[in-house]
Order: C-alpha cells, then sequence, then structure tokens
C-alpha cells in the first residue's frame, strides 16, 4: 500500500508538469533560431580570428552607423585572443573614427581623431538624438549584446545543454535575427516603421533590413553573403561581449587537470586514513558468527 | 584506534606528501590572481600612454604643467640666463649632483621637462618662487634651481626627469625615450 | 577518546601562548580529537563545503569591491571593466556569481541530509533553528549581491521582492519607501544593498561559529540516529572526517571549475546583460535558480498578502521541524513511510523549482497551487501524523553494530528505544 501511494503521488506529479508544459508550448512567439557551428564552442574553442576580422569588418560597415561599441577600447582590437589586429592597424581603425575630447582652452568640448586608448565612440550623443534620428527605436549598444540575448531552449535541452556547454544561444540569436528577414505571412499586420522578421519575439522589428548579399567586400575569399555576415559579425560580438574567451577555456583545462590530480590524491588520502578504520581488528574480532539458514 | 604497521612507512608517507605538495602547488596558484588583481589593469595602463605635448605657445622664461601617468610635468621655457645660472652652479657639490647638460637633451637646452613632484613628501612646489629661479616646495621649503636641482632643504633628490623625446622642434611626446614607431 | 585528547603544548612559545589565548587547545579540541561518528556517509561533507564556500565567497567578494562602484550610472559598466581590463577579473567575477550558486547547491544538499537523517531532532533543535536562520541569511545576502550588477534583473528582482512588504497591512508602504531611500528603487536602494552585502557575510560566519558550537555540544548524528554510545562508535574528527571532507571539496571545486570556466552564464539570465531600464519591464522576471520554489508558491495564492505569508512561511515552518516531526525515530533509514513521503517532497520542490521559471499562465497555474499545497500539507499535517502511526524498522544497538551488520540487531524482536538521549 506504500508503494501504491507515492506512485500515486508521483503520477499526480507528472501530470501537472505535464499539463503545464504543453500549455507552454501554445504560447511560444517566435521561432527558436537554429544552432550553428561556432568556432568558440565547447572545452577547446577558440575565436578564428579570420572571422572576427570579417565580423569587424561588416560591424564597421553596417552596423556602426547606429550601434555603439562603447565599452571596447580600440586597444582591444589589437589584444591576444580578439581580432588581433597588428597595433599599427589598431591605430589606423582607431584614427578612423571621431572622438569627443576637451574642453579646451577656449572651453569648448571639440571632435579628433581617435585614438588606441579610446573607447569606440557612441553613434548619437544620447538616447534622445538617437530616437529623433531614426523614427522612434533606439538601437543597442552591442558591447555584451552577444549575451543580453539568448532564447528558450526548453526541456529537456536545457540539461544536455549543461553537459554539451551550449553558451552560443546569444550569437545563434543575432545570426537567426539577421537572415531571418522576410515578407510576412498573409493577414499579418505590422506596426508602422515595423519589419517581419522570423525569429524576433513578436516578428515585429524596427530595424531595417540591415545587410545584403554582396554588401561588404570579403578579400580572403569567403563567401560574400547574408548568412556568412550574419555568421561573422555574430562571432565578433561574442568577442566583443567575452574577449577573455580564448584564457577563460585554456586556464580551465589547466585548473580541470590540477583538480583532476588533486582530487586523485586526496581519494587515495582518504582511503589510506580509513583502512585501518574499515578494517579495524577489534571490530572484527566482535563480529558475531554468521547465521545459518533455517531449514 | 589502531596503531598503523610500521611496515609502509614510504609508501603512506609518499602519498601524504604527495597530496600536501600539490595542494601546496595549489593554494599558490590561487592566491597569484587575488594577488595580481590588484596591479594596475588594462585600462590605467593604456590611460598611461604617451602624451604629446606643444611647446610653440610657450614664452621665454615661462613654465606650463601637464599631466602624464596622473603626474604634473613640469616644461620650463628657460632663457639665456636661466640657462647660464644652470650651468654656472658647481653642480660636484649639490646635494644629488648633476651638470646642466644631464637635465636637457643636447641641441634642445632651453627646455627643461621634470616631474613635479618634491622629492621630499611629495607635494608640487611652486614656479618661479625661491632663491634659486626654480621652484619653492611650501610643503616644508625645499628649494629647487633652474634646472630643477635641490638645492635648499629637506628634499634629498632633484626633481626625476620623466622619459621624453621631441618629435619635432616644438613638441615633445613625454612616456617615450625611443623614435616613435610609425 | 584516546589519551592525546587534552593539548599539551612541548614548544615553549606554545606553552606562552597557551596559557594567555588558548587557541591552539581549541582548534585542537575542537577539529583534531573531537569525536566523530565513524558511519557518516558523504552528506555529511556538505557542512565543511558550505565553510569553504563562505571563505570562497568573502575572499572574492572583497577583491571584486576594490574594483566595483556602487552608483546607478557607474555599476553596470565598473563590472564590465572587471570583466576586461582588472587582471583575471573575469575569472573572480565569474568565481563569485557561480560561488553563490554553488553555496546554495551545498546549503540544500545539507539540508536535504538534515531532514532526512532526522538531524534536527532532540537535542540538535537549536542547532536546526541557527541553520534555518543561516538560510534566511544567505537568501537575503544573495538578493541584495544580485542587485548590484544593476542589470535589467537586478532592477526589477529588487522592485518586485522590497513591494512584497508592501503586502503588510496599514504599515506597508511606508516600509518600502524606507527601504528604498526614495519613490522607487534607485541610486539610495544600490548604495546600501552593497553596504549590507558587505556586512552580512560576516554576520553569517558569526552565527556558523554559534552553530559549530551547538553541534559540538550534542555531537554529530549519523545515517542510524543512534548516538555514539562507546568509543568504537566514534573516531576523531583528524584525520578521518578532515580527509574525506577535502576529498569531496575536491569533487565539489570540479564540478564549480565546469560552470566557472566552461557555461560561467548557464545559471544566470541573459537579461541581467541590459544594463537597468527603470522604464521597462522584462517580459518575464526570473530570480536566480535557488530561490525559484519560494518564488513559485508566492505566486501560486492569488492573494497579495497571503502569498507574502505563504512564501515566509514555507521557510519559517522549516524551524519548527523538531516539533512538527513528532516521531521519536530519526533517520529516514528506518521510516519507510516518512522516507516516502520524504522523496516526493523534495520532488515537489525540484517541480516547484521548474514552475518559478515558467511564465504564470494556464497549466502552470495549477500544477503549482497542487505541488504547494502538497508542500504544506507534509509539513504540517503528514509530519505530525506520521510520528503517532508509522511502523519505523527496528533499529541498529549501536553504531559499530550497524557497521557491522548493515542495521539489524541478531535476534532483536522490539524495537529498541529510539535514539533519544537519556
Amino acid at each position: 500500500m506504500n508503494a501504491h501511494r507515492s506512485i500515486a503521488l508521483a503520477a499526480t506529479l507528472a501530470a501537472s508538469l505535464s499539463v503545464a508544459a504543453m500549455h507552454a508550448a501554445s504560447a511560444q512567439e517566435a521561432e527558436a533560431p537554429s544552432r550553428e557551428h561556432w568556432s568558440f564552442h565547447g572545452p577547446f574553442g577558440t575565436y578564428d580570428t579570420g572571422q572576427l576580422q570579417r565580423g569587424f569588418k561588416v560591424y564597421r560597415e553596417a552596423c556602426s552607423t547606429c550601434h555603439g561599441l562603447k565599452l571596447l577600447a580600440f586597444r582591444n582590437l589589437s589584444d591576444p585572443g580578439g581580432p588581433s589586429f597588428t597595433e599599427p592597424q589598431a591605430v589606423t581603425i582607431a584614427s578612423g573614427f571621431q572622438v569627443t575630447d576637451g574642453p579646451n582652452d577656449k572651453g569648448e568640448m571639440f571632435q579628433r581623431p581617435g585614438k588606441i586608448a579610446d573607447r569606440f565612440p557612441p553613434p548619437f550623443p544620447n538616447d534622445q538624438a538617437a530616437r529623433a534620428a531614426l523614427g522612434g527605436g533606439l538601437p543597442p549598444d552591442m558591447s555584451v549584446l552577444a549575451k543580453a540575448r539568448g532564447y528558450e531552449a526548453g526541456f529537456p535541452w536545457f540539461i544536455f545543454d549543461a553537459f554539451t556547454q551550449y553558451q552560443e544561444d546569444g550569437p545563434d540569436y543575432i545570426h537567426a535575427i539577421l537572415v531571418g528577414y522576410e515578407d510576412p505571412p498573409a493577414g499579418v499586420t505590422l506596426p508602422p516603421g515595423a519589419q517581419y522578421n522570423k525569429f524576433f519575439p513578436g516578428h515585429a522589428i524596427a530595424m531595417p533590413k540591415p545587410l545584403s548579399d554582396g554588401q561588404v567586400e570579403y578579400t580572403d575569399g569567403t563567401p560574400a553573403t547574408v548568412d556568412q555576415y550574419g555568421k561573422d559579425v555574430a562571432a565578433f560580438l561574442m568577442w566583443a561581449a567575452e574577449p577573455k574567451l580564448d584564457e577563460r577555456k585554456r586556464l580551465g583545462f589547466q585548473v580541470f587537470v590540477f583538480l583532476i590530480v588533486l582530487t586523485g590524491l586526496l581519494y587515495f588520502t582518504k582511503k589510506r586514513v580509513w583502512h585501518d578504520v574499515k578494517h579495524d581488528p577489534e571490530l572484527i574480532e566482535s563480529r558475531p558468527p554468521p547465521e545459518y539458514p533455517k531449514s | 584506534m589502531t596503531t598503523i604497521s610500521a611496515a609502509e612507512p614510504s609508501r603512506r608517507d609518499f602519498l601524504y606528501i604527495a597530496t600536501a605538495a600539490v595542494g601546496a602547488v595549489g593554494a599558490a596558484a590561487t592566491l597569484a590572481p587575488l594577488i595580481g588583481q590588484m596591479s594596475p589593469d588594462a585600462s590605467t595602463i593604456a590611460a598611461g600612454a604617451p602624451v604629446e605635448v606643444d611647446l610653440s605657445p610657450l614664452a621665454e622664461g615661462q613654465i606650463v604643467q601637464a599631466f602624464w601617468r596622473s603626474q604634473p610635468i613640469f616644461i620650463f621655457h628657460r632663457t639665456k640666463q636661466d640657462i647660464a645660472r644652470a650651468q654656472a652652479a658647481d653642480w660636484r657639490t649639490l646635494r644629488d649632483p648633476a651638470p646642466d647638460s644631464a637635465r636637457v637633451k643636447a641641441g634642445h637646452e632651453q627646455w627643461l621637462v621634470v616631474v613635479g613632484i618634491c622629492t621630499h613628501l611629495g607635494c608640487i612646489p611652486l614656479p618661479h618662487q625661491g632663491n634659486f629661479d626654480g621652484w619653492f616646495c611650501p610643503c616644508h621649503g625645499s628649494q629647487y634651481d633652474s634646472a630643477g636641482r635641490i638645492r635648499q632643504g629637506p628634499a634629498p633628490l632633484n626633481l626625476p626627469l620623466p622619459p621624453y623625446q621631441f618629435v619635432s622642434d616644438t613638441k615633445i611626446r613625454i612616456g617615450e625615450t625611443a623614435p616613435a614607431n610609425a | 577518546m584516546s589519551a592525546n585528547s587534552i593539548y599539551k603544548p612541548q614548544n615553549p612559545v606554545m606553552q606562552w601562548m597557551e596559557r594567555r589565548l588558548p587557541i591552539a587547545s581549541l582548534i585542537h579540541s575542537s577539529f583534531v580529537v573531537y569525536p566523530t561518528p565513524r558511519n557518516l556517509n558523504y552528506w555529511w561533507t556538505f557542512g565543511g563545503i558550505l565553510s569553504f564556500m563562505l571563505g570562497a565567497q568573502i575572499v572574492t567578494g572583497i577583491v571584486l569591491a576594490m574594483h566595483y562602484t556602487p552608483h546607478v550610472d557607474l555599476a553596470f559598466n565598473s563590472i564590465e571593466s572587471i570583466m576586461r581590463d582588472v587582471n583575471y577579473g573575469w575569472l573572480l567575477r565569474y568565481l563569485h556569481a557561480n560561488g553563490a550558486s554553488f553555496f546554495f547547491v551545498a546549503g540544500y544538499a545539507h539540508i536535504i541530509r538534515g531532514m532526512y537523517y532526522g538531524s534536527y531532532k532532540d537535542p540538535r533543535e537549536v542547532l536546526w533553528i541557527l541553520g534555518v536562520i543561516l538560510f534566511l541569511l544567505m537568501i537575503v545576502t544573495g538578493f541584495m549581491g544580485y542587485v548590484l550588477p544593476w542589470g535589467q534583473m537586478s532592477f526589477w528582482a529588487a522592485t518586485v521582492i522590497t513591494n512584497l512588504f508592501s503586502a503588510i497591512p496599514g504599515v506597508g508602504d511606508p516600509i518600502v519607501t524606507w527601504l528604498w531611500g526614495g519613490y522607487a528603487v534607485g541610486n539610495p536602494t544600490l548604495n546600501r544593498f552593497y553596504s549590507l552585502h558587505y556586512l552580512l557575510p560576516f554576520v553569517i560566519a558569526g552565527v556558523v561559529v554559534l552553530h559549530v558550537w551547538a553541534l559540538h555540544m550534542v555531537g554529530q548524528n549519523n545515517p542510524t540516529g543512534v548516538e555514539p554510545k562507546t568509543e568504537k562508535d566514534s573516531v576523531a574528527f583528524t584525520p578521518y572526517a578532515t580527509a574525506k571532507d577535502a576529498f569531496f571539496i575536491g569533487v565539489f571545486c570540479l564540478f564549480l571549475a565546469w560552470f566557472v570556466f566552461y557555461i560561467p552564464n548557464y545559471l544566470g539570465h541573459s537579461d541581467n546583460y541590459i544594463p537597468a531600464n527603470p522604464g521597462q519591464t522584462p517580459t518575464h522576471i526570473v530570480p536566480e535558480w535557488y530561490y525559484l520554489p519560494f518564488y513559485a508558491i508566492l505566486r501560486a495564492i492569488p492573494s497579495k498578502l497571503l502569498g507574502v505569508i505563504a512564501l515566509l512561511s514555507s521557510i519559517v515552518l522549516l524551524a519548527f521541524l523538531p516539533w512538527l516531526d513528532t516521531s521519536r525515530v530519526r533517520s529516514a533509514n528506518y521510516r519507510p513511510l516518512y522516507r516516502q513521503f520524504l522523496i516526493v517532497f523534495f520532488l515537489v520542490v525540484i517541480g516547484l523549482g521548474y514552475l518559478g521559471s515558467q511564465p504564470p499562465e494556464g497549466g502552470y497555474v495549477i500544477a503549482a497551487r497542487i505541488l504547494t499545497a502538497y508542500y504544506f500539507v507534509f509539513l504540517l499535517i503528514i509530519l505530525p501524523l506520521l510520528g503517532l502511526f508509522e511502523t519505523t524498522k527496528p533499529l541498529p544497538n549501536s553504531i559499530s553494530e550497524s557497521v557491522l551488520r548493515e542495521g539489524v540487531p541478531v535476534g532483536a524482536s522490539a524495537p529498541p528505544p529510539s535514539g533519544a538521549r537519556g
């Protein structure tokens, strides 16, 4: 009777959860993005320098007029583990941006070419200026965008993801948005100024389609398609959000090896310490003779 | 507790010693980032990059103050008399002996570039004051001459020379000694 | 206890010190020769793990505090500066954030051990209540810490949780204004949360001292629930428990390292990488995973005040466990009915946790209400009744015997008296 009671309780639990799960599925809005292959995925993943450089080019030519990168400094472009531009290249990139400095001796703020220690200047002086220039929309700064976006994979994926080390829901989402522009399905009306995007929650996105095939020239032979642009800029933005990824995973491997060795030694130490207690002759002596089965 | 037999001390001891040693290595490795995080971070180091100063606005006899690595830097456009007096001093008898030629760059003797922090206890000395045509520190009375050398008062050393170089006759870059890369 | 149980220093410096401040003998009697039941399993290592994690959080927290700026305009960027520019800043931040999660993992394991083996029963009631106080302090500390990055979740979690106090009739709104230091969550709120987040871990450390003191007055419980009777039942804390704790701390650190180095943002929410916007609420406000069961209970009750009362009582009721559970047998190993209800209770809490992460719509609400009902029925009805009506399995006569005979004494007929101390 005890077993039946616990089965009944467990069944109630399972029933409640499955009712809840079915209901949740119908409430899904946008499609889940496809999971792309990323060079920085997994315990031995690293950024692909070529991809980050291409991604920076896409950012510079297609995104930087509206989207800032204010937590990044130009010097980061030549840091190890990133696009790895040379320092002269980073200096050149910096000088291509106009940075506000001052006040000068007349008390005025002035514009000057960027230096390598400067951070990326914001494309608009403040949020209100951005909205005024863009008809109400506010393009978010993209410094941590790849970590600020993601999607719910749902049960049981979120359990598998902890084992497969899936942390790329942000880049997958960004890539999906960039390739997800299409004509709205029949019967769907969009608010004024919005476009239809398959993967954007609610499907009505204020950002006009930013990329078309061939828009950005790639000099290394990589296909110049929107899909490729999307992957490259998403990888670049992941680096912008998490510049220490390469170093983190490398140190992680060393820490893991060390901890496995140390834990192994501690295990054998524990076994050795407990050996005599577990084989205590006093206890063994006081053990009564074994019981024989009654016939 | 029963006593451990003496038959295998070496194997047991090796295990305990190995564990303790690996643990000690781990403890030291853990300490490294905790101590290292207090060192200047990347943005501070980047902000300490060399600074360029345009010398053309300075009139003869004028002293201006720039900043490099959060330190005040005095830039003194010396007059001919300032240079003469600095060169005439018997530098070997000074507390911190240095000839005037060691305080300036060859061919640019009219420009003195020194760190504006009194070597006594760190106050900023006042320009064009004191008896030696240089600076007077109001905190404890140290006096520096027109080459920034300590002449009187408790300071032990001359005003330090920052690394700097002339990118042109009218512009210096403070924070760099080697010629700049393209 | 063996002959060397009293610390007698040979070294003259130590003799000098012992006469003036006997720390060495205190450590010796409390953590070296202190008698520990010989049959403790790995569930008993979580106390040591919790102490280790408290130390780790304090150390990483103090160094992070050297770089963090507690101002609404600067906080988010100061943490990004820690992640990008401070030497090993990314490591310290991820250690602290994931360390908080693992602090709760160890805390919940510690509570599970206590509930399963009856560690809250006489004479360990005060020990248990101190533990509930520690759990509450952990919850408050973790909540305030999460506000500090000043992301969207930080801000809105602060708004929602401080608004709970407005449920108090009459004085609720003035209390909330007082908590905020303004008319909404803002800079004064952030500053005081920072101050208190720095303070509370040291309060936790102080209560931990009381907790360990209370423990040492009565001794550890053990998997049989039968108190140690003879010398054979116990071993010295060092090296036996120390070696076991050290090993399992190593295992625990491996799990922590998996998160810190490979999936550091897995337990967090991406919305907290959006700087706080007081003008826009995120679509789904979710607390960190360790608060989810209680969040589900709060939302399951339709009334605002009753929901808050349910939330608080779901934790405070735990303090009354020594009296709610009327059974005189401690360990669930010998209480088959209690064991089943308890395992369902743990599954219910996990289920509530899942429901707390989902939007409060449709089937989720019904499920949350069912599971919340079980939670309270278990504590208030099932536990008291079980003690009166349950048939328990016979207990071993002693720990040594259980180690030998796996719990069943030879020739026993009626269950021997339960492990209550004479």
